[in-house]
C-alpha cells in the first residue's frame, strides 16, 4: 500500500498539469472558433512550410 | 468615405478577471498599444452568411489578401465573420466587391457595435469553472471508487481527506454562479432553481467534512463536485445559446452603418446620423436610402417606398415632397432638408413602438421556468419533511437526520433538469443556424413550436423586391429593341430588369442616339429621327395601369406598357408548400395593390389574401387572429410590418429587412432562401417534444431514487449513478434531434 503515497501525488500532479494546459488554452483564445479550426486543418495552405 | 474603425483592444480578452486578479492592471498598457495600431490602420469586420467549409475560408482569405492595402484577413467560421486588418484608407466596398467576385455574399459590420461580443468574459469564466469542476470530479471519483470497492479504516479516511482537499476549494470556486444567483433570489424573497442547488452543495460538503472528521463511512464529496460539473455544463450551454443570440442581434444592428452626406456651406461632409440636426441639408444619391425624415428642396427622382408601405410601384419625388427615413432614392440625386433625425425620425418612433411590444413577449414563461416553479418548493418540502420525520423517529439523532435530508437534496438535485432544456436548445439552434436561421430570442424556439397560423408579407419577404418583366412577348421586336436601348441608359430598377429581360430573350438593343435621362420621368432619345421615350405613363401621354409598368412611346400609336412582376424569393414556394403540408393556415397581407398581391397569391396557392393593408391593419389582423386563440407566426421585412411582427406570437424577418423589422422579430433568415422556414417549424416542434421527454426522464430517475433516499438507503454510489446516468440520458436524447 505504500506505493499509494507515490501514486496519488503523481496522479494529482498530472491532472493538475492538464488543468494548467486548459487555463493556457482558454487565455490564448483557443476556443474562439472551434468550427474554423476544425476546417483549417484540411486546407493545403502552409503544408510545405509554417506560416511566417 | 473612410472607415477608421474604433477598434477595441484585442488584448484584454486574454485576461480573465476571475483567474488572474493581478492582470486587471495590465490592459492599460495594452490599450495604448492598440490605440497606436489604430492610428496606423483600420480593422474591418464583414459578415459572411454563406461561408461554411475549409475551401470557403481559403478562397475568402486569399481574395481579401489580394486587395491592395489589406494586411491580413482571418475568417471566423463559427461566427460566419471575417476580420480584416488593412491600411487606414481601405474601405469595405472593394472588399465586398472582391468577395462577390469569388461568389460570397458579404455585408459590412460596424466594429464599434461588435466590440462587446468579442470579449465574452462570462462565457470564459463559466468554462474555466467547468474545467476546474471536471478536473476535481475525475480525481475525487478515482478515490471514491476505491472507497466504494471496499477500502477500509485508515485508507478510507485518508482518501476522504484527500477528496476533501480537492472538493472543498472546487465547490467554493465552481459553485459561485449558483451561490450568487441563489442569494440574489433569496433577497427578493423567491425560491429559484439555484436555492436547492446551493443548499445541496453546501450541505453535501458540510456533512461530508463532518463525517470525514468522525471517520464516517459515507462522504458525498464526489456528488458535490459532480453536481457542480453537470450543472455548470447546462449553465454554459444555456449561456452559449444566449450569447450567440445576443451577438446575432448586435451583428444585425451593426449591419447598417448609419451615415449621411450633409451639405455644410456647400461642402459635402459624411457624418454619423446621430450628428445630423434638424434644418441640415442632406444629399441622397440614386440607390441610397433616406437617412432622415425631410422635405425635398432640390432635384427630381423616384422613391421606392416598399420597405415602409409595401407598395412595389415607385413614387415620384420633386421639390416639396415629404420623404421619410428608410425610403430608397432611385433615379436622380436629391437634396433633402431635415425635419426629423435620429431618435425623432419616423423609423425610430416605430422602433420605440416595437420596444413596448417586445416587453410583452418577455412575459412568456418558458417550459424551464414552469418546471423550476414546480420543482423548487417540492424539493425543499421533501428534504425538510425527511429531516423532521427522522428526527422524530430516531428520537433526535441530528447526524442521521441531516444525512438523510442531504441525501434527498443531492439525489433530487436537478442535474438532468439543468441539462434538459439547454442541451436541446443548443442542438436545435445549431441545426437551424447551419440552415441559415438565427434564433434571436431565448424562448423563440418554444413559441415557434406552438404556431398554427402563418401570416406573410409580400414585398421583400415572399418576393425579392426586384422586378421582372413579364410581357415582352406581347410587343413587336422593334419596340423591345428600342425599349432595351433606352433602358440601358438608366439604372432605375425597372430599366435594369427590362435590359436583363431583353437580353434573356435574345433581343439586341436598337441604335438610339442622344440618350438622356430625365430624373423622375424616364429616358428619352432619338431613334430613326424620331423622339422616343421610356418612362412614366404621364410623360408618354398615357394613363397608368394598376400594375407596375414602364411605358414606351415612339410617336406612332398609343404608348406601349411593359409590365413587371416582383420576382419570387428563392424557396418561397417551397416554404409555403411545406407550411401547408404541415397543416398550418397560411395568409398573405400586403400594402401593395390588389392586382400584384392576387397574382402572387395565385402563384403560391395562398387562398386567403388581403391587399392595400395599412400598417395598423396588419397589426390588427394579427391581434384578431390571436384573440381567436390562434398562435401567429408573422413573416415580414418592412417598416409597415414591424407592429405586426411585434404583436405576433413569434416572428421571422429576412436579413435584408429594415433594422426596425429585424429588431422586432425573434428569428432572422440569414441567406436569400426562404425554404428553411418550413424546417424551422419542424425542428422547433421536435425540440419542444424532446424537452418534455427530458423532463420525463429526469422525473423518472427521481421517482426511483427519492424513495431510497427518504428511507435512508441511498449511498453515495447510488447518488453518483443516478446523477450521471440521468444527465447522460437527457444529453443523448437531445442529440436525437434531426
Amino acid at each position: 500500500m505504500s506505493i499509494l503515497s507515490l501514486l496519488i501525488p503523481m496522479s494529482l500532479f498530472l491532472g493538475g498539469l492538464g488543468l494548467v494546459a486548459f487555463f493556457w488554452a482558454m487565455k490564448n483564445k483557443q476556443y474562439d472558433d472551434p468550427e474554423g479550426d476544425a476546417n483549417r486543418i484540411l486546407t493545403k495552405e502552409w503544408d510545405d512550410h509554417p506560416k511566417p | 468615405m473612410t472607415i477608421s474603425a474604433p477598434i477595441s483592444s484585442p488584448m484584454p480578452e486574454h485576461v480573465s478577471a476571475a483567474a488572474c486578479p493581478a492582470c486587471i492592471a495590465a490592459p492599460s498598457a495594452q490599450n495604448i498599444a492598440a490605440m497606436a495600431a489604430d492610428m496606423q490602420g483600420a480593422r474591418l469586420m464583414l459578415s459572411l452568411p454563406t461561408a461554411h467549409c475549409a475551401a470557403c475560408m481559403v478562397t475568402v482569405e486569399q481574395a481579401l489578401q489580394a486587395v491592395p492595402g489589406v494586411r491580413s484577413a482571418r475568417v471566423n467560421l463559427s461566427l460566419r465573420r471575417v476580420s480584416v486588418d488593412a491600411d487606414a484608407e481601405v474601405t469595405a466596398e472593394p472588399l465586398i466587391a472582391a468577395l462577390k467576385g469569388v461568389g460570397y455574399e458579404a455585408h459590412e459590420l460596424d466594429p464599434g457595435l461588435l466590440s462587446t461580443t468579442e470579449t465574452d468574459r462570462q462565457g470564459r469564466d463559466l468554462l474555466m469553472r467547468l474545467g476546474v469542476a471536471g478536473f476535481s470530479m475525475m480525481n475525487v471519483m478515482l478515490l471514491s471508487v476505491a472507497v466504494w470497492s471496499g477500502a477500509g479504516d485508515a485508507t478510507r479516511d485518508l482518501f476522504h481527506w484527500i477528496s476533501a482537499a480537492i472538493a472543498l476549494p472546487t465547490v467554493v470556486f465552481a459553485g459561485q454562479p449558483f451561490f450568487k444567483s441563489a442569494w440574489a433570489s433569496l433577497r427578493v424573497g423567491r425560491l429559484g432553481m439555484d436555492v436547492p442547488i446551493s443548499l445541496a452543495l453546501i450541505l453535501a460538503s458540510g456533512i461530508s467534512l463532518f463525517e470525514t472528521w468522525h471517520s464516517g463511512h459515507h462522504a458525498y464529496f464526489d456528488a458535490a463536485v459532480m453536481l457542480s460539473f453537470f450543472l455548470l455544463a447546462g449553465r454554459y450551454l444555456d449561456h452559449r445559446t444566449r450569447a450567440v443570440a445576443r451577438s446575432a442581434a448586435e451583428e444585425l444592428a451593426a449591419l447598417e452603418v448609419p451615415r449621411a452626406t450633409v451639405l455644410r456651406d456647400g461642402v459635402e461632409v459624411v457624418l454619423p446620423i446621430a450628428e445630423v440636426a434638424v434644418g441640415d441639408l442632406v444629399r441622397v444619391r440614386p440607390g441610397g436610402r433616406m437617412p432622415v425624415d425631410g422635405v425635398v428642396v432640390e432635384g427630381q427622382s423616384e422613391l421606392d417606398r416598399s420597405l415602409l408601405t409595401g407598395e412595389s410601384l415607385p413614387v415620384f419625388a420633386g421639390e416639396g415632397v415629404v420623404v421619410s427615413a428608410g425610403e430608397v432614392n432611385l433615379t436622380g440625386p436629391l437634396v433633402v432638408r431635415v425635419t426629423a433625425a435620429g431618435r425623432a425620425s419616423s423609423l425610430h418612433r416605430m422602433a420605440d413602438l416595437v420596444a413596448v411590444a417586445e416587453s410583452a413577449k418577455t412575459r412568456y414563461t418558458s417550459l424551464a421556468e414552469r418546471a423550476a416553479r414546480l420543482y423548487s418548493p417540492l424539493v425543499h418540502i421533501l428534504s425538510f419533511s425527511a429531516f423532521g420525520f427522522w428526527m422524530w423517529k430516531t428520537g433526535g439523532d441530528l447526524r442521521f437526520a441531516v444525512n438523510i435530508s442531504a441525501a434527498v437534496l443531492i439525489i433530487t438535485c436537478p442535474c438532468a433538469l439543468g441539462l434538459a432544456v439547454p442541451a436541446v436548445v443548443t442542438a436545435a439552434s445549431g441545426k437551424l443556424f447551419r440552415k441559415g436561421l438565427l434564433i434571436k430570442h431565448g424562448t423563440a424556439l418554444e413559441r415557434l413550436a406552438e404556431v398554427d397560423t402563418v401570416v406573410f408579407d409580400k414585398t421583400g419577404t415572399l418576393t425579392m423586391g426586384a422586378p421582372e418583366v413579364i410581357n415582352l412577348g406581347e410587343h413587336p421586336v422593334t419596340a423591345v429593341e428600342v425599349a432595351a436601348a433606352l433602358a440601358a441608359a438608366s439604372s432605375h430598377p425597372l430599366a435594369l430588369a427590362l435590359v436583363a429581360g431583353a437580353r434573356a430573350a435574345g433581343v439586341h438593343p436598337a441604335r438610339v442616339e442622344e440618350l438622356r435621362e430625365v430624373p423622375g420621368y424616364g429616358v428619352e432619345g432619338i431613334w430613326k429621327g424620331r423622339r422616343v421615350r421610356l418612362g412614366r405613363a404621364e410623360w408618354c401621354g398615357s394613363d397608368p395601369l394598376d400594375v407596375t409598368a414602364t411605358y414606351l412611346c415612339t410617336g406612332d400609336g398609343a404608348a406601349r406598357a411593359f409590365t413587371f412582376a416582383d420576382s419570387l424569393r428563392p424557396g418561397a414556394a417551397e416554404a409555403v408548400a411545406s407550411l401547408r403540408a404541415q397543416g398550418l393556415r397560411v395568409t398573405l397581407i400586403s400594402g401593395d395593390v390588389a392586382g400584384a398581391v392576387g397574382e402572387l397569391a395565385g402563384r403560391l396557392g395562398i387562398a386567403d389574401w388581403t391587399a392595400c393593408a395599412l400598417p395598423a391593419e396588419k397589426a390588427a389582423t394579427v391581434a384578431r387572429l390571436t384573440a381567436e386563440g390562434r398562435r401567429v407566426l408573422m413573416v415580414g421585412d418592412g417598416l409597415n410590418d414591424t407592429a405586426a411582427l411585434a404583436a405576433a406570437h413569434v416572428s421571422v424577418s429576412p436579413a435584408s429587412a429594415l433594422d426596425a423589422a429585424r429588431v422586432a422579430s425573434d428569428i432572422v433568415l440569414l441567406g436569400q432562401d426562404m425554404a428553411p422556414i418550413g424546417d424551422a417549424l419542424r425542428i422547433s416542434r421536435q425540440a419542444s417534444r424532446r424537452i418534455v421527454e427530458n423532463f420525463g426522464i429526469s422525473a423518472a430517475y427521481n421517482v426511483i431514487a427519492v424513495p431510497l433516499a427518504l428511507v435512508g438507503m441511498a449511498t453515495p454510489l447510488a447518488a453518483a449513478a443516478a446523477m450521471s446516468l440521468s444527465s447522460i440520458t437527457v444529453s443523448l436524447n437531445a442529440l436525437r434531434l434531426k
